[in-house]
């Protein structure tokens, strides 16, 4: 892909990679993020993600390919002014207050000074902070330091915001109200790279998402696509010899548990000739039920192939 | 202007981390002690004018090499953290990725920092020569000279400990920092044996070490803006024996050195701004 196509993405990389030294963190990474979407960015601890990010806001130098934010180049000084960014360990100045953390990253970014109060409240107000607003943060609990944080990455209306793992220090609420902070993002138009290996949080949020591994992209698209479309059936059966049993992987991904056969990306219209076929061959059915996949299920599954 | 906010941001934190009360007050007290201490120079028994002029003199050279101490000391367990320990925390992951360049963040903790050592040296020294004067009537032939070579050499200090803090651990940074300090007082003092016994290997390894770590060099700047005329001609008649006292310099330091510490400065200034620039956070 083209700079110029990369323009119309709010995140473009192209076997963007990082070593730090012998230890490959990042190994040719490509994927897109399009303007005003939720994309999920999928992956077990070591995975890479957290290096993607850092490279996507010029914390880190790429060793090698290329990447693009809001149609720039990774790092570009200019375009980190539409930018919010959550990293996944920080730290604000403990002697600073909430509002005061909230005013340097205001000034850092370039807000012009007549906003700035009107920003900081909003912020406040939206990550539930308004209360604690001239508290200084070394008093701030690690949740709250998250909201704090979240209220910094969206301070000015960011075009784009990365979130890497923004809940793990929140309670059930809090989480809550990050999804909802995150619909309400994506309703104005704003895109959200939310980096988290929470899966009920991504599965009910990103409109895409990427699942990552050893620092690849193993599979990318949208939920459904990512859970495939025609979903598993499972079987209850006796009375199958071996041989049969790998016969019927026509019918799909078979996976043999036993009495249980669980059968992927199998569509719902050849259920009933499924079961016909095993009768037929000698087999006796107790149970056929639909199987609604988890991301999880999907996620574990992915990673699974990806071993083997 | 970025740089002004980082280092606004860099002075009010040792304010508001109570650094600058802490040395405030302590400065007083000391301040205190050593004026009451001068003050009973002219007091004691059968004691001239002309002693007490010479012991002042003496004492004011010791007492500047204590704030010299502390300015040394302080500007580089303030700088040795200052980048390191920001990417330890986490505080300048959440800095970097706004629209400033590692640049500016660096260069604004410099600016802070250069101004917390330059006002420290300016008021520190203003008040101990105010207290020296009223104890015994004595002032150094150039006190502005003398605070502003003291000032200095807390900047290349901290200069060189900022550097550091680039790539090495606040712990590191600090200790390496202080080892290369005291090494260059050694060095200066190597510097004075091989002048006085003509000995030009020892004359280089001072030479290099001044060279090397300009702290111990601006340090007989000032001294020399410290000593009166009949100290220096006293000295000078001595000879070899005032060989290695590092409390004395014959002569104010050549122009074309001040020019090697400017450069100095602004290489490993350079140098610091290149090394952060390249790490990964």
């Amino acid at each position: 892909m083209e700079a110029a196509d990369a323009a119309s993405l709010a995140v473009h990389t192209q076997d963007l990679a990082k070593r730090y030294g012998k230890t490959v963190a990042l190994s040719g990474l490509t994927m897109s993020v399009r303007r005003s979407e939720v994309f999920g960015f999928l992956g077990p601890n070591g995975a890479g993600k957290t290096t993607a990010v850092k490279l996507l806001v010029g914390l880190a130098l790429p060793t090698a390919g290329q990447g693009w934010v809001l149609g720039a180049p990774i790092g570009d000084l200019a375009t980190r002014r539409h930018l919010g960014y959550l990293p996944e360990l920080f730290r604000y100045q403990g002697w600073m207050k909430a509002r005061e953390v909230l005013g340097l990253h205001c000034e850092l970014s370039g807000m012009a000074r007549s906003d700035w109060k009107k920003e900081i409240e909003l912020a406040l107000d939206l990550v539930g902070l308004a209360e604690r607003a001239d508290d200084k943060v070394e008093g701030f609990s690690k949740g709250m330091q998250q909201r704090l944080g979240l209220g910094v990455a969206l301070l000015g209306r960011p075009e784009l915001v990365l979130l890497d793992e923004p809940t793990s220090a929140l309670d059930p609420v809090g989480r809550h109200d990050v999804r909802e902070i995150i619909r309400q993002l994506k309703a104005r138009g704003t895109a959200v790279f939310l980096n988290s290996h929470l899966l009920s949080e991504v599965e009910q949020v990103c409109d895409r998402l990427a699942v990552v591994d050893h620092g690849r992209v193993i599979a990318t698209g949208t939920m459904g696509q990512i859970l495939g479309q025609d979903g598993a059936v499972r079987v209850r059966v006796t009375g199958l010899t071996p041989a049969t049993r790998l016969g019927l992987q026509g019918y799909g991904s078979l996976e043999d548990e036993g009495e249980w056969l669980t059968f992927r990306g199998l569509a719902p219209e050849r259920v009933p000739e499924l079961v016909g076929d095993i009768v037929r061959q000698g087999g006796r059915v107790y149970a056929v039920e639909p199987r609604h996949e988890t991301l999880e299920d999907r996620f574990l599954q992915l990673l699974k192939e990806q071993g083997d | 202007m970025r740089v002004l906010t980082i280092a606004r941001l860099t002075i009010l934190e040792a304010s508001r981390r109570k650094l600058l009360i802490a040395l405030g007050v302590l400065t007083l007290a000391v301040v205190v002690l050593t004026s009451w201490g001068f003050s009973r120079l002219p007091t004691m028994k059968d004691v001239t004018p002309a002693e007490v002029r010479l012991a002042s003199s003496q004492l004011t050279i010791l007492v500047a090499f204590m704030f010299s101490g502390v300015l040394a000391l302080g500007s580089t367990l303030v700088a040795a953290p200052s980048i390191a320990s920001d990417i330890e925390s986490g505080i300048a992951l959440a800095i970097l990725p706004r629209p400033i360049r590692r640049s500016e963040l660096l260069m604004g903790k410099w600016l802070g920092l250069a101004l917390l050592v330059a006002l420290y040296a300016a008021l520190s020294g203003l008040l101990e020569m105010v207290g020296i004067w009223l104890g015994t009537g004595y002032l150094p032939p150039n006190p502005v000279a003398a605070l502003a070579f003291v000032a200095a050499e807390g900047i290349v200090l901290m200069t060189l400990a900022l550097l550091l803090s680039t790539r090495l651990a606040p712990m590191t940074g600090g200790v390496v920092a202080l080892v290369l300090f005291f090494v260059a007082w050694i060095g200066g003092i190597a510097l004075a044996i091989g002048l006085a016994f003509a000995n030009d290997t020892i004359t280089s390894i001072g030479i290099g070490s001044r060279l090397l770590i300009p702290t111990d060099g601006l340090w007989h700047g000032a001294i020399y803006y410290l000593e009166p005329s009949e100290i220096l001609a006293a000295a000078r008649a001595a000879g070899r024996a005032r060989a290695g006292n590092p409390f004395f310099a014959d002569a104010p330091l050549p122009l074309a050195y001040l020019a090697w510490v400017v450069a100095w400065l602004l290489a490993v200034l350079g140098l610091a701004n290149w090394s952060f620039a390249r790490r990964d956070l």
